[in-house]
């Protein structure tokens, strides 16, 4: 048997005449953190909830653990958690009951589910607030709550959607710290959002969703490659002869680009800024600045929908 | 395509939440406290009225909950008007309740189908009309053994334990109703509206239309008109499409268990046909509403089915 938890192959959903998602195939591994990433309405959520079995696949296969959502949706759900994008409790209970209930429809054994749910609780960072009612809870608190859902029902697959969007920075880095310790639990996470600078971080391989399809996928700096050429920006403005020449003949280095007078911008595999000063200053010229853009989701996210722009109506 | 796993899982879990919250909800407290204000204003009259009577009556604890000559202040009545809206009260935000709370995809992401949360709900709507419908008919009987000095006779618990049985069959319809339309809006306030505005219409307006459009569809015969009596044909069609309303189904079963010595629409054709209103046995009354009891269960049925098919059919993303 194959290492995967789950395994789609041209997973296709219509609503009549408009197509959601389009053929898309994509494999997770155990233990992995992927992300789903794309504008919104581009598929992810309906990606999802075909993983689920929580809405029918017009074509294509899904299978998660080896169970058919379609067929066995009670066996996939058993094994999977779900944190939808704005998840909801039943604000006059308490956080304990509101899990409790989940609890009960999980089936754990009514001995194990106050541990269990306490344990999940501390460690999203709710230790004191489980007799507390929903309803008081922040956005953040809800998250978390969604997440100790999750943990409470030890899960082989996480599936999260738009965890981190309306959260403040600080809540963000913690939502995140705790994906990660669930990866290192085993659990293979997959994680949909918009916002690709704050799941870049956490994801070992990504799945650009355009339009129902999956434009790209990879880890960021296969994609940074493939789609930037290298990734690596490094301008430099120095004053200097047959400067452009010598920079191209920097190792690592796959284009110069002149931007201005005196303004370079190279394209390269790796951050070449010593070589790019020595050679500025081994030709005699005078570096006035240095700097480095890394290879960031944006970027890759940016640029391919620049040059497949007519395939995108609206992108974030 | 098949799919595998219990329908039922989770069932119990969903029944037993639904009841905890139904039965701790304010709504149910305040709707229960209207029923009992009125019922106990109502029922006193009936007692009242039942003790400065001196003539001799085999039914004296029936006339408690429907006295004779009485159309307003019954205890019938004001369950026949409260009960649709303890219903539908409870049933108006019980699905689209869960999309606006956006707890649905959570729920749903459990290891349950949704027969399971479907039927849980409905089934905890019914229990809860139930306790709340006992509650109330040991009260009245209660009042009734206190205040008359006198204990019911078999016949007549018979009578009004068939007369509960039917009331419970009679909420069944319009949670039902209410259930489907918290299916079919995704606001929980036209979900209410709708289904309070479709009770006001069965209720107030059905009954006089029914009568209008028999008399259209079969006009009366004047040789009938002559005599004072309803032609036969257009007495069928008016009865036939009265009892498209849960009330008038209600109120024909009501009678025929309450008033065993009256004469009900049903009676009437039999008097028409040469036979004369006389006190029925039990058995015999049971007999004569029965097709208005199967009418009211299969209602509830066939609002429930058709509310399972949208919600099954029902995307869960709102």
């Amino acid at each position: 048997m194959s290492d995967n938890v789950v395994e789609a192959n041209g997973l296709t959903k219509r609503y009549g005449a408009n197509t959601a998602v389009d053929g898309v195939s994509f494999t997770v591994g155990r233990g992995e953190i992927f992300g789903l990433l794309g504008p919104n309405g581009a598929g992810k959520t309906t990606t999802i909830l075909m993983m689920l079995g929580l809405t029918e696949v017009t074509a294509g296969t899904v299978s998660v653990l080896g169970y058919d959502p379609q067929r066995n949706p009670l066996e996939v759900k058993r094994v999977v958690g779900y944190l939808p994008d704005t998840v909801g409790f039943y604000d006059h209970m308490t956080a304990i009951d509101n899990l409790r209930y989940t609890a009960a429809l999980i089936g754990i054994p009514s001995a194990e589910r106050d541990t269990r749910i306490a344990a999940a609780l501390d460690r999203v960072g709710l230790p004191d607030a489980g007799r507390q009612r929903v309803g008081t809870f922040s956005r953040g608190m809800r998250q978390r709550l969604g997440l100790a859902e999750i943990l409470m029902k030890e899960v082989s697959v996480a599936i999260l959607d738009e965890p981190t969007s309306g959260l403040d920075p600080h809540a963000t880095s913690e939502l995140l710290e705790t994906i990660r310790s669930l990866k290192r639990d085993g659990v293979a996470v997959l994680l949909s959002s918009h916002l690709l600078e704050r799941v870049q971080s956490v994801c070992d391989r990504v799945a650009l969703f355009n339009a129902g399809k999956i434009a790209l996928m990879g880890t960021v700096p296969d994609l940074a490659r493939q789609v930037l050429g290298g990734g690596y920006h490094v301008d430099v403005e120095a004053d200097g002869a047959g400067l452009a020449e010598k920079l191209a003949a920097v190792p690592g280095v796959r284009k110069v680009d002149t931007i201005g007078a005196g303004r370079y911008r190279l394209l390269s595999e790796g951050d070449v800024r010593p070589q790019a000063a020595a050679a500025v200053v081994h030709a005699g010229g005078a570096l006035r600045r240095l700097s480095v853009e890394e290879p960031s989701l944006d970027a890759i996210y940016n640029r391919y929908f620049q040059t497949h722009s007519h395939e995108v109506p609206h992108a974030a | 395509m098949r799919r595998e796993g219990s329908p039922w899982r989770g069932f119990n879990v969903v029944f037993f939440r639904e009841l905890f919250d139904h039965l701790t909800s304010v709504r149910m407290l305040v709707l229960q406290f209207l029923v009992l204000l009125f019922g106990a204003a109502v029922v006193y009259f009936a007692a009242e009225q039942i003790r400065n009577t001196t003539a001799e009556d085999p039914f004296l604890f029936l006339r408690l909950f429907s006295p004779p000559g009485q159309t307003l202040l019954s205890f019938v009545v004001v369950l026949s008007i409260l009960v649709p809206i303890i219903a539908i009260g409870l049933g108006f935000d019980s699905v689209n309740g869960e999309y606006n709370r956006r707890t649905m995809s959570r729920i749903l992401a459990q290891p349950i189908y949704r027969d399971a949360l479907l039927f849980g709900k409905f089934a905890a709507g019914i229990a809860t009309l139930t306790i709340a419908l006992i509650t109330l008919w040991l009260l009245v009987m209660g009042f009734g053994l206190i205040r008359l000095g006198i204990p019911p006779n078999g016949e007549e618990i018979g009578r009004l334990g068939m007369f509960l049985l039917v009331t419970v069959f009679y909420a069944g319809v319009w949670l039902a109703l209410a259930m489907l339309f918290s299916i079919l809006f995704r606001s929980t306030a036209t979900a209410a509206l709708v289904a309070l505005g479709l009770w006001l219409f069965l209720t107030l307006l059905w009954p006089a239309m029914a009568q209008l459009f028999g008399e259209a569809i079969s006009p009366s015969d004047y040789r009938f008109t002559l005599l004072g009596l309803p032609t036969p044909a257009t007495l069928a069609w008016q009865q036939g499409l009265a009892r498209l309303s849960p009330g008038t189904l209600y109120g024909e079963v009501v009678v025929a268990m309450l008033s065993p010595d009256a004469q009900s629409m049903t009676t009437l054709l039999a008097q028409f046909q040469g036979r004369l209103g006389s006190p029925l046995p039990l058995g015999e009354s049971i007999l004569a509403a029965w097709p208005q009891m199967v009418g009211l269960i299969a209602g509830t049925i066939v609002l429930y089915v058709i509310g399972y098919i949208c919600f099954q059919r029902q995307e869960v993303r709102a």
